[in-house]
């Protein structure tokens, strides 16, 4: 039997997962706070405008939204699978390019900035 | 003491049998039981007092042998570890999932004992020494790396449970590749590379997505499921070296 090659789409899974379990419940609270109109002042517009515009803080943007789209697709394909649909090269393509398509998409609007 | 209380107990136990039945069937009986008692002493008594002819398997009666694993109510569980008061109505007892019936509740493990087998499952010392040097010491931190996964007992309860293993039956399965896991932690080990060959395959982890059903009924309270993920983990730095880096050897 020959080795998998699987770790190439599993290693970001797993990087996105961790980004998940840190970022998204954050990011979560945090829309609820905006929401509610107690947004803190360190995480104004202005100052999360001028993050995104440097080029650090778009590296680390462009990180936690790719990463993050990938582990889900990822999650999404192994779901696919687990219910028995057996198609799996055609869902992991499709998946997969949504999420690289994602990640271009969130490239090009960071750049932009 | 307090007296026993007794119940009757209503059992749909699916009958097998090859030499006269086309397909399997539902049998209903109807027993007296202690309200202490497992679902197995439900079993046996029917098969002492109603019906001989039932078969399953059972040796040890401790949740320790690991032969009496049965679907119960659907569920992978040891019948010895089943109580009736935690069951209301008819109970159902069906033969564990996945694998092949023999008879009754009896199914045949071939597959699971040839897959133990592929994962090396003994210590491959990483180096002989003489009897006179000693023994091979271990400290209580480096035992504590693998002794949760030593503790399977081999019921198979984990494959009955995980849906891969149901839908690609070339799986290696949670148990075989835990047990591969815990030689691999074991400091005295140095079959790694050997079982990789099994485990970096697509039969091996990367055919688990990480369900983690194997964890929840493991009736020896091991964690196939972190196992699995942590084997990953190994292999896919293996792989790095072995792809990106140049002239790297996992």
């Amino acid at each position: 039997m020959t080795k998998s090659h699987k770790p190439v789409v599993w290693f970001p899974f797993a990087a996105g997962g961790t980004v998940i379990a840190f970022c998204i419940p954050v990011i979560v609270v945090l829309t609820f706070l905006a929401a509610l109109g107690h947004m803190p002042a360190g995480l104004s517009y202005e100052r999360l405008h001028a993050f995104a515009a440097n080029g650090v803080g778009k590296l680390v943007l462009f990180g936690v939204i790719s990463l993050s789209l990938w582990s889900s697709a990822h999650r999404l394909r192994c779901t696919c699978y687990d219910f028995g649909l057996r198609a799996d090269t055609l869902v992991a393509t499709v998946l997969y390019v949504a999420a690289i398509l994602g990640g271009i998409a969130a490239a090009l609007f960071l750049l932009r900035i | 003491m307090t007296p026993l209380k007794e119940r009757l107990v209503q059992l749909e136990v699916l009958r097998y049998n090859p030499d006269t039945d086309t397909e399997a069937h539902f049998q209903h009986y109807e027993v007296v039981c202690q309200e202490e008692w497992v679902v197995l002493d439900a079993l046996n008594k029917v098969k002492a007092d109603i019906d001989p002819t039932l078969n399953y398997r059972w040796s040890c009666h401790m949740a320790v042998c690991g032969s009496c694993g049965m679907m119960i109510n659907g569920e992978p569980k040891l019948s010895c570890h089943a109580f009736l008061r935690d069951y209301q109505g008819v109970i159902r007892v069906e033969p564990l999932a996945h694998f092949p019936v023999e008879r009754d509740l009896v199914t045949a493990p071939d597959d699971f004992m040839d897959k133990l087998k592929r994962v090396k499952p003994y210590v491959i010392p990483k180096e002989m020494k003489p009897i006179s040097e000693g023994e091979y010491r271990q400290t209580p931190a480096q035992l504590m790396k693998f002794r949760q996964y030593s503790m399977c007992i081999n019921c198979m309860l984990c494959y009955a449970a995980c849906p891969q293993y149901g839908l690609t039956p070339s799986f290696i399965g949670p148990a075989a590749l835990t047990l591969a896991h815990r030689y691999n932690q074991d400091s005295r080990d140095g079959g790694r590379k050997e079982r990789q060959e099994v485990v970096a395959t697509h039969e091996g982890v990367w055919e688990c997505t990480f369900v983690g059903a194997c964890s929840e009924v493991c009736p020896a309270h091991v964690d196939p499921a972190s196992a699995l993920q942590q084997m990953k983990i190994t292999s896919s730095i293996d792989w790095i070296v072995e792809h990106l880096i140049p002239g790297g050897k996992p």
